[in-house]
């Protein structure tokens, strides 16, 4: 029995950082705006609060703010020819639930992508050749948009966060201080960098002296107090050292309850509904325009809700999948390479290099989610890639985000995992070590993609989603060629003994990684290749939007959070600006 | 999800965590997302005074979990795999079996947040975790198939009959999947399971039931559950002089203080 609400002008399909912005933009402009989360309400005071916040077990081990696989998961394999079995417990990525969801419990790493980032296949090709963008089976594809043209919506997302760094192109002028190789800014950052800890110092000391160009992080972690548009303010961060996996209880970290909620929340037309999850969205027999979505809430009630707009605000991964099981656009076939749904799943290409001194206390404790220094020298093509057989990079930070004890202890080389040599080596390097992170992209491939599983189903009966992923040559290539540039720095800080952690073999789904699952529900100039057009529009369904990462056509060597939310605002813009007046497809197919 | 209890900060920080969360430890709460009802937001944020989402803290003494046989393995195992000598405290030393049975007692040991739905074939070593078992199960099932291999491969009774070293040979057989179990036990993944586990005791708040006097904190020289090290951000290299702390203090913590 499903009950059937009042029709809304547009309802938010998940609501953290996509669906919050979506929600305050649609709501501004005057629409009625449901949003349904399928966590529970989270609040800062409540759920975070600085008495019980620092509790490693409890929200990184117990995963208490994340998705709980209990309910809904995914399979996984690394190729087509195994058998995806369940990820029967949170390990390489950490999903998000609840109000805010990811946007509480990240780190607050704020970047930019390169203007050529968004021009992989043609820049690439141009400089090295069609071989460098199709080997090792790339299915790399340019995202339809420019830097240029993303670039206001980038700046209204670091006003929004008030994000701290130092702007290194202001309008085309090299600035000091900061990332010499970044896109054009078209303002300085809402506020000054934040101070660097002794570890970052170090590595921004030494990578200057191999001439490099080191900068302080851009960080969603206020380096001071700040009053975003919306007139939502926020206090210092404290350094506390627990931010990603972690809610901030000191409104010091950007996120949907620290920047957008406590305005959009008092709108009359906006209403949000927790403990609601969508179960599809409903389209005309035609299949050429939705109708609304059905959902199901925790008391097991279903419900109808009409509107005239569907925005998927979840995750990737659950955009994909409500989109596959819902029958908008063509499901991918990585056997023919026809269909785009599911198509150019990409994920990050992590490694590590650790650092350890006798002589130096590092403090690892004091630590911000985004308290480092970087080098971007070898990311996306800020450098010659000729004769090293791989395209993309990524940046190298000397970054402290923490010292948590589980976690976050990093022993020598050839130091055993248990007994006591393990413990005399934490005792001795606790406090007198750090780590170099290699943040590297990831470039799409035609073997990796989402689609439905044929066996196993989640609570509510639906095929769960099926991940087939592995790393690519082009990525164990230039992982380890940037793992040895980071080495570079990390031996000029004259260290007792670094440690390196390569990025080898295939993709594993136990030891965390990062959060940056990216792909499957991509943008571009044309139905053909692409499931979106450059307003995150169906092209098959156009009224569907889908937000998210998911339009990423291969993943740059950076964090995604800006990028995903920029290209919210540039869907929102295109909405108000030219959908509303005549709603149909933005762009012809 | 749906552990939001009154809750006095001060009484919170200064010790009243206990009666606080009494009850919660080893109720049976789904901490998961799906488990609260349906809340319709609209207005303004929602906020009720003296409500906080509280850490579930281990309460009572003594074992609930482990029968006598595996509290014998576990507390032979767990000094093993963290020993106690000067440097530090040992796992046993900091009260990680007591975690333990804490932990296997409550939703992680039931499996709360794991996926367990079959099918269930083996998987390949990058897919991760693929038992039925959830972890409780698991820890019951491995340290019988331990004790079977150690009597019927080592001539001992059980495990923590054996003397140190060969006891440490055969966690070194599990950890590298040398030593094969029965009863549908993948030895690895005990045994990484067993050690994640072990070190989440040691390190974690003192609330949980291990890390006694925060011994494992002040070992490597971790201040435990400060908020503010604005003062010492550029302050490099120097010792941050803070006493170690909890969520519920320390000794010398006293009323009004």
């Amino acid at each position: 029995m499903t009950t059937t609400l009042k029709p809304v002008d547009a309802v938010l399909v998940g609501f953290g950082w996509t669906g919050a912005i979506m929600g305050q933009q649609l709501c501004d402009a005057g629409l009625s705006v449901v949003a349904l989360e399928r966590g529970p309400w989270r609040d800062t005071a409540t759920d975070f609060a600085t008495g019980f916040a620092q509790d490693e077990l409890r929200y990184m081990w117990r995963h208490h703010l994340f998705q709980n696989v209990a309910d809904d998961t995914l399979t996984i394999r690394n190729n087509v020819n195994q058998d995806a079995l369940p990820m029967r417990r949170l390990g390489s990525f950490l999903l998000g639930t609840g109000v805010g969801s990811g946007g509480v419990h990240w780190n607050g790493q704020i970047w930019r992508f390169l203007p050529t980032d968004f021009l992989t296949k043609s820049h690439n090709q141009q400089r090295y050749g069609k071989k460098a963008v199709s080997d090792n089976d790339l299915t790399v594809q340019d995202w339809g948009i420019t830097y240029d043209q993303l670039e206001p919506f980038y700046d209204q997302f670091d006003k929004l966060c008030g994000t701290s760094g130092k702007a290194g192109n202001l309008r085309g002028e090299i600035l000091p201080g900061g990332n010499p190789f970044e896109g054009p800014r078209s303002y300085e950052y809402p506020t000054p960098p934040m101070p660097q800890t002794y570890g970052p110092t170090l590595f921004g000391k030494a990578a200057a002296e191999l001439g490099r160009h080191p900068f302080p992080h851009p960080t969603g972690n206020m380096s001071e107090a700040y009053t975003n548009p919306l007139g939502v303010q926020m206090g210092a961060c404290t350094y506390c050292g627990f931010c990603e996996k972690f809610g901030c209880g000191n409104y010091s970290k950007a996120s949907p309850q620290t920047t957008v909620l406590p305005y959009l929340l008092r709108k009359s037309n906006f209403t949000l509904k927790t403990e609601c999850e969508v179960l599809r969205v409903e389209l005309t027999p035609d299949k050429k325009r939705a109708t609304g979505v059905t959902y199901v809430n925790s008391a097991g009630e279903e419900f109808f809700q009409p509107a005239e707009m569907v925005i998927l605000s979840a995750y990737v991964l659950q955009n994909v999948r409500l989109l596959l099981l819902s029958g908008i656009g063509k499901p991918y076939d990585p056997k023919t390479g026809e269909g785009v749904v599911g198509k150019n799943y990409a994920y990050q290409t992590m490694s590590s290099v650790n650092v350890f001194f006798d002589d130096k206390i590092i403090n690892p404790f004091i630590g911000a989610g985004a308290l480092a220094t970087v080098i971007d020298d070898f990311n996306g093509d800020n450098f010659d890639h000729g004769g090293l057989g791989f395209i993309g990079g990524a940046y190298i930070a000397g970054m402290v985000t923490g010292g948590r004890p589980i976690e976050m202890i990093y022993t020598p080389e050839g130091t055993p995992a248990w007994g006591l040599e393990w413990k005399h080596a934490a005792a001795k390097n606790y406090l007198r070590s750090f780590s170099l992170s290699i943040h590297g992209s990831c470039m799409s491939a035609r073997g990796n993609y989402l689609d439905l599983d044929p066996t196993y189903r989640d609570i509510h009966g639906r095929p769960m989603l099926r991940m087939t992923f592995d790393f690519t040559q082009n990525d164990h290539k230039m992982s380890n060629y940037l793992t040895d540039r980071a080495a570079e720095v990390a031996k000029a800080m004259n260290p007792r003994e670094i440690k390196l952690n390569r990025r080898t073999g295939s993709w594993n789904v136990t030891p965390y990684q990062t959060t940056h699952n990216t792909g499957g529900a991509i943008m571009g100039d044309s139905p053909k290749n692409s499931v979106v057009n450059k307003y995150l529009q169906s092209w098959d369904v156009p009224n569907v939007f889908s937000m998210g990462a998911g339009a990423f056509p291969q993943n740059a060597g950076y964090n995604p959070t800006a990028t995903l939310a920029a290209l919210a605002y540039l869907s929102a813009d295109a909405i108000k600006s030219q959908y509303l007046k005549a709603p149909g497809p933005l762009v012809r197919g | 999800m749906g552990t939001k209890v009154n809750l006095d900060r001060r009484n919170f920080l200064i010790g009243g965590v206990a009666a606080g969360v009494a009850g919660v430890t080893v109720a049976a709460i789904h901490d998961g997302e799906l488990g609260a009802p349906p809340q319709t937001i609209r207005g303004s944020v929602p906020w009720k005074e003296g409500t906080a989402d509280a850490p579930p803290g281990a309460t009572g003494s003594g074992y609930v979990y482990f029968t006598t046989v595996e509290a014998a393995f576990i507390e032979a195992a767990v000094g093993r795999l963290i020993p106690n000598d000067p440097v530090g405290p040992g796992g046993v030393e900091a009260n990680v079996p007591f975690f333990l049975d804490r932990q296997l007692a409550g939703p992680f040991g039931r499996g709360d947040h794991y996926f367990l739905g079959g099918p269930w074939p083996k998987g390949t070593p990058e897919q991760g975790y693929q038992s039925r078992f959830s972890p409780a199960q698991l820890y019951r099932a491995a340290i019988v198939a331990i004790d079977q291999y150690v009597g019927a491969n080592l001539g001992a009774a059980a495990f923590s009959a054996l003397a140190t070293a060969d006891q440490d040979k055969l966690l070194k057989g599990l950890e590298s999947g040398d030593v094969k179990l029965d009863g549908g036990v993948d030895s690895k993944s005990f045994f990484a399971m067993l050690l994640q586990n072990t070190k989440e005791g040691y390190f974690s708040d003192p609330i949980y039931g291990g890390n006694k006097d925060m011994g494992a904190w002040k070992m490597i020289g971790f201040p435990g559950a400060h908020y503010d090290y604005k003062e010492w951000v550029s302050r490099h290299g120097e010792r941050v002089p803070y006493p170690t702390v909890g969520f519920k203090g320390r000794p010398g913590w006293t009323e009004g203080s």
